[in-house]
């Protein structure tokens, strides 16, 4: 395997051939906020939290997205990328009802803890605080749109590696919502293997398990399983 | 077929067209339809009939004829008479039209002088079968030359060959962001490997624009000769059509036209008895305006949800289902056949240093001739608007000029000198986009029109990145409010954050661009926010500014 090396915030880093940028920065402890990647899960480039300025293009590139490519020169942590990261945070927490003293994820949450190593302790944008339902069908979860931000972990979790694509998306712009199958409820979904992969990669309350105050969160379940799978691990 | 049966075709067409003693075309396009068009051709062909007039007089139904707001269009051509052009027409005109004919007497009213500006100067291109040739008529396109270019270059051309022709034309893609066509052809021909594919993107969303409407219902055929000819060039065999479910006649125009090239082999295997084989389907949408954005168009044929990724890669390398994919907007498929016939060099002599050829422009809003032209690129602004299009009704005052639809800007009259150039446009904030081009008189309030642009956006941003679906929403609210008179200088503050935020970090280009009516309206009508944030008044008198929605 070739190595490539680059600059990372003016020091020189070695990268794997066809690393991201991303896994380049995590490997020397370089921090990028991320909300969307999900490691051992496809990169979909849609929460823009990650993105990086590269030397030479006027283009920010999302790092999850971006592969290394030898002599890139990269800042990661300038301080336009640190207000956009902000905003979009800021963002977020205006969309939906995001309210912690009353969440389950309150403490594991994700955009929580983005929002508090980023200074962001208020909110300078409308509340646009939509009536979104909640799906309490299944026997085991509970899915909450008000606490949704769009990442499609689950989507992704649940097609890749449980294989089946119970969930996807439905509307578009601020409409969009997560559904099961053709918009039926969980607890009637077909194809849901009710295994809970979806509920232990949500990165906020939106997924969660009923009568629990705190999400049982386990980020590595899929890097394994992955592993294991290329690995063939269980093949007799 | 081969090349002689074709030409036989051609002179028997020809020889028809010749023997007959009028011509009459209607215009079959949208607009004259919606005017009750095709009623007019129908009575056209009745009184034919009636008047035993079948052998000597043709009725055809053509593409648009420009005049939009005066339709029903009817051009009457007698042997080698100057035309006549009859507005707003009717069923029972038209039985006097054919009535008078065999006396060569044609009514004298409702006749539309052609020496008017708004037709001599106009170039075009793109649009000449307008008036000649029948939408649903191969034989009249081949008659008016069609398919000589394709013909010409499977008989003479190797594909670099039409590749650097393309190049040397200095097209440049009519879609939108003026990527150079012929650039854009031998990257897709480099990438290696079978299985390229061709798209013709024809999903044309923004709001108030038919420009590719009118060419598909209007000369279906011109499209598939450019997308043939694009095909040889980079070396694919299957073409996709992706148009949008809204425009049903331009599917059947489409659906007919390529069985009638199909049936004379000029799609399909072995075209023309060449080794060059190319087959196009339709692939429907159903009314994103995101879907238009390529990767979007192309998950959308994938049968996946219409959402846009990020690039690289380019489609040119990875495109439908992985494989390189050239895709390119309707008009500039509709140029490539007179690129071939007259070459690149001939092309290149028109337009500017940068923008070469033609560009069409749907004109739209407060200005008198609304409908099609044509003109060539580097024609100011302000020609466009009060020569051809006639300037502005009711004697009011011109305020502002909108190109690009929503991801474009608004012109002040201060740059009414402006070259239709892709680059002098973008350098006062807006964007040659893809031929919408909107007249505002002083009654339009510009804090308005960016809150109606901003609205689209928001309503058609897919949902995938957080900037484009919750920043348009945002920034839709702050417009709200500047609109309802409850604005404060912060909203104008956190508007040009926002509106730098989703230009900066938004995932594909329509949150990228979704803030330019913002931005433009900021920097040419930036007194206009004043008036709305800090006296409470809209200059226009548009907005109540009580709390309402204007209107
Ligand atoms: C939101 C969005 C909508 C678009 N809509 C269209 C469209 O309706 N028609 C079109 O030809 N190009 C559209 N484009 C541009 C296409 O992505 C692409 O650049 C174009 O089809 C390339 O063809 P061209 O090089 O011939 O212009 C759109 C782009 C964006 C970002
Ligand atoms: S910019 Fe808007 S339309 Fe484009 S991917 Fe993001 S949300 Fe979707
Ligand atoms: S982590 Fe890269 S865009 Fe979300």
């Amino acid at each position: 395997m070739s190595v490539t090396t680059l600059t990372m915030n003016g020091t020189l880093v070695s990268a794997a051939e066809g690393a991201t940028l991303l896994a380049v920065a995590r490997e020397h402890h370089i921090p990028i906020p991320t909300l969307c990647h999900f490691e051992g899960l496809s990169e979909v480039g849609a929460c823009r939290l990650c993105l990086v300025e590269v030397e030479g293009s006027n283009r920010l590139q999302a790092a999850c997205m971006t592969k290394a490519v030898e002599g890139m020169t990269v800042t990661t942590n300038s301080e336009t990328l640190r207000s956009y990261r902000r905003q979009i945070v800021e963002l977020l927490l205006a969309e939906r009802n995001h309210v912690c003293a009353v969440c389950v994820a309150n403490h594991t949450c994700e955009l929580q803890n983005l929002a508090v190593s980023m200074g962001v302790h208020h909110v300078r944008y409308e509340p646009q605080a939509p009536q979104l339902s909640m799906d309490a069908s299944h026997p085991r979860w509970i899915l909450d749109h008000n606490r949704c931000v769009l990442c499609t972990r689950c989507v992704r979790v649940c097609d890749e590696i449980e294989g089946a694509h119970t969930w996807d998306l439905m509307g578009r712009g601020r409409h969009t919502l997560v559904i099961s199958d053709l918009h039926e409820p969980w607890g009637q979904s077909e194809s849901c293997t009710s295994c809970g992969k979806c509920v232990r990669v949500c990165p906020t309350g939106a997924l969660f398990e009923k009568g629990t105050s705190a999400t049982n969160k386990d980020p590595h379940f899929v890097t394994y399983l992955k592993m294991a799978r290329e690995q063939k691990l269980w093949n007799r | 077929m081969i090349a002689d049966d074709l030409a036989a075709v051609r002179e028997r067409e020809r020889t028809a067209i010749s023997l007959s003693t009028a011509r009459i075309a209607v215009c079959s396009a949208a607009g004259c339809i919606s005017t009750g068009g095709a009623a007019v051709k129908d009575a056209l062909g009745a009184a034919v009939i009636a008047h035993n007039l079948s052998g000597s007089v043709r009725v055809l139904g053509t593409g648009c004829l420009g005049l939009c707001h005066a339709g029903p269009l009817m051009r009457v051509t007698r042997g080698d008479a100057e035309p006549v052009l009859f507005t707003k027409t009717t069923p029972a005109f038209a039985e006097r039209v054919i009535a008078g004919l065999p006396s060569g007497v044609l009514p004298l009213e409702q006749r539309c002088d052609l020496q008017q500006p708004f037709f001599t100067r106009q170039h075009r291109i793109v649009t000449s079968d307008a008036g000649i040739v029948d939408s649903e008529r191969i034989e009249d396109y081949l008659a008016a030359g069609g398919y000589t270019a394709l013909e010409r270059t499977l008989a003479e051309l190797h594909p670099e060959d039409v590749v650097r022709e393309v190049s040397l034309s200095g097209l440049r893609g009519r879609g939108g962001a003026g990527y150079p066509t012929g650039l854009k052809w031998s990257t897709v021909a480099k990438a290696a490997g079978h299985g390229t594919f061709i798209v013709c993107n024809a999903d044309e969303g923004d709001p108030g624009a038919f420009m590719d409407r009118s060419v598909l219902e209007g000369d279906p055929h011109r499209v598939l000769e450019g997308m043939a000819i694009a095909a040889y060039a980079v070396g694919a065999e299957q073409g996709y059509i992706y148009v949008r479910g809204e425009y049903p006649l331009a599917i059947t125009r489409l659906k007919t036209a390529i069985r009638q090239a199909e049936r004379m082999q000029l799609l399909g295997h072995r075209i023309l008895d060449s080794q060059f084989n190319f087959r196009i389907d339709l692939r429907i949408g159903a009314g994103a305006f995101v879907c238009g954005e390529e990767t979007a168009l192309i998950a959308s044929i994938e049968g996946k949800r219409g959402m846009p990724r990020p690039r690289p890669p380019f489609p040119a390398e990875a495109g439908l289902w992985g494989r390189p994919t050239l895709i390119n907007n309707v008009e500039t498929y509709a140029n490539i056949a007179p690129i071939i016939l007259h070459g690149g060099a001939h092309y290149a002599t028109l337009g500017t240093e940068r923008s070469k050829g033609t560009k069409v422009f749907a004109l739209a809003g407060r200005i008198v001739n609304t409908g099609l032209v044509e003109v060539p690129m580097g024609m100011p602004l302000g020609e466009i608007i009060f020569d051809i299009g006639g300037g502005i009704p009711d004697e009011r005052q011109f305020k502002a000029a909108q190109t690009g639809g929503p991801s474009g800007g608004c012109i002040p009259a201060a740059h009414l000198d402006l070259p239709v150039d892709y680059e002098a446009l973008a350098g006062i904030g807006s964007i040659m986009g893809s031929g919408g081009l909107i007249v505002m008189d002083e009654t339009s309030c510009m804090v308005d029109v960016a809150r109606y642009f901003m609205e689209f956006c928001r309503d058609e941003s897919c949902g995938k990145c957080v900037p484009c679906r919750a920043g348009t929403v945002q920034m839709h609210g702050l417009l709200t409010k500047m609109t309802h008179g409850t604005a404060t200088d912060r909203d104008l503050a956190l508007l040009e954050q926002l509106a730098e935020l989703t230009t900066r970090t938004s995932l594909c280009g329509l949150g990228q661009t979704a803030a330019n009516p913002v931005r433009s309206t900021l920097r040419h009508f930036h007194d206009e926010y004043l008036a709305h944030i800090h006296d409470h008044v809209c200059p226009a008198g548009v907005c109540a500014m009580n709390g309402e929605d204007p209107r």
